[in-house]
């Protein structure tokens, strides 16, 4: 991409627009509640889904779509996460998706 | 003060498992940056700034190709709407900051910095400032650090799938996910989620199944009767 404005670069531009618009979504969510006196408690019941939620759709499709070493691992990481606290699953699952993939899965 | 300082390297310490999983993302962007054709500076610039990592490959996917700048914003903003989800959430527990603390947090608030704040809530710890500034400091340097790094060396950088640095975000995030399986209706909300997710991956394709698929769980939460809250001494040390 080409061209200037005010001695930037269009490239320069476009990276504060979108650092703007970034920022916008980080503090707007927080904003739009935050005018409420009260949350209802189905917006509450919303709200206290949404770290399950979206965590799942982090894992899921990486899961389901990137191959069996990486299906495998999440398996064994998922089995050890239910014994072992954070960072002991952590180094299973990298571990497992090592092995997974030195074993040509 | 010593609480504050306290606080601020518990915040540090909880970015470890982080940092070791993102900064292969952060080679590989300032690598591919440099090679979509911007300049080592604007690539550190978009680290430093958007300091978004999903939305900054995208952009530089965009830039390469001669796409009308309005529409690489718009594409941007799009793959980081989730964060409208993560900022409603979290910022119920902001109380305790300030207004300018609360507009500095708001910045650092990437996904694993969110997965890290709820799993505290999840533990009964308060959000403080300190804490929060601690872990998103600890990744911003190593976000831009390994910007820069790439954008340098990109071409140097053999591939990383042998050692599995590629697939640790989703291990870290699975973990962190479990810390949450005490709150009430955590099963349907995942089952729903991770559906709708892999539905919109293959329909609509990334980015948009995180939000479409987080909506679909949040969705099937507000529809069931609300559960009992969960003990807090019930979870398993999640962030940790």
């Amino acid at each position: 991409m080409s061209g200037s404005f005010l001695g930037l670069s269009t490239n320069v531009w476009v990276i504060i627009a979108a650092a703007l618009v970034t920022y916008a979504t980080r503090f707007g969510g927080h904003a739009v509640v935050s005018r409420f006196k009260t949350i209802s408690p189905r917006v509450n019941a919303a709200l206290n889904a949404v770290p399950a939620a979206v965590l799942t759709t982090l894992v899921a499709p990486a899961a389901v779509f990137a191959g069996t070493a990486e299906a495998l691992a999440v398996a064994v990481a998922l089995i050890a996460g239910l014994r072992l606290p954070l960072l002991g699953m952590f180094a299973v699952g990298w571990v497992a998706i090592i092995a997974f993939r030195a074993a040509g899965l | 003060m010593t609480m504050t300082r306290a606080d601020y390297f518990a915040g540090l310490r909880n970015s470890a498992a982080v940092v070791v999983s993102a900064s292969p993302f952060a080679l590989l962007f300032g690598a591919l940056a440099v090679k979509n054709g911007l300049s080592v500076g604007e690539a550190v610039l978009m680290s430093a700034t958007l300091y978004a990592g999903a939305s900054q490959m995208v952009g530089i996917e965009l830039f390469g190709k001669q796409v009308a700048p309005w529409l690489i914003v718009f594409s941007i903003f799009a793959v980081n709407f989730r964060h409208v989800l993560y900022s409603a959430s979290i910022g119920r527990h902001f109380g305790g900051m300030r207004f300018w603390q609360k507009a500095v947090s708001f910045f650092f608030l990437v996904d694993p910095q969110y997965a890290a704040a709820e799993s505290r809530v999840e533990r009964g710890l308060p959000i403080t400032f300190a804490w929060f500034i601690g872990m998103g400091t600890g990744i911003f340097v190593c976000w831009v650090f390994g910007t820069w790094i790439g954008a340098l060396f990109g071409g140097m950088i053999t591939n990383p799938r042998a050692l599995g640095v590629d697939f640790l975000l989703p291990i870290y995030f699975l973990g962190i996910l479990l810390g949450f399986r005490t709150r009430s209706n955590f099963l349907p909300v995942v089952i729903a989620a991770a559906l709708g997710s892999i539905v919109a991956f293959h329909l609509v394709g990334s980015p948009w199944h995180v939000s479409l698929g987080a909506l679909f769980g949040i969705v099937v939460a507000v529809l069931l009767p609300p559960g009992d809250p969960a003990p807090v001494d019930a979870v398993v040390e999640p962030g940790r």
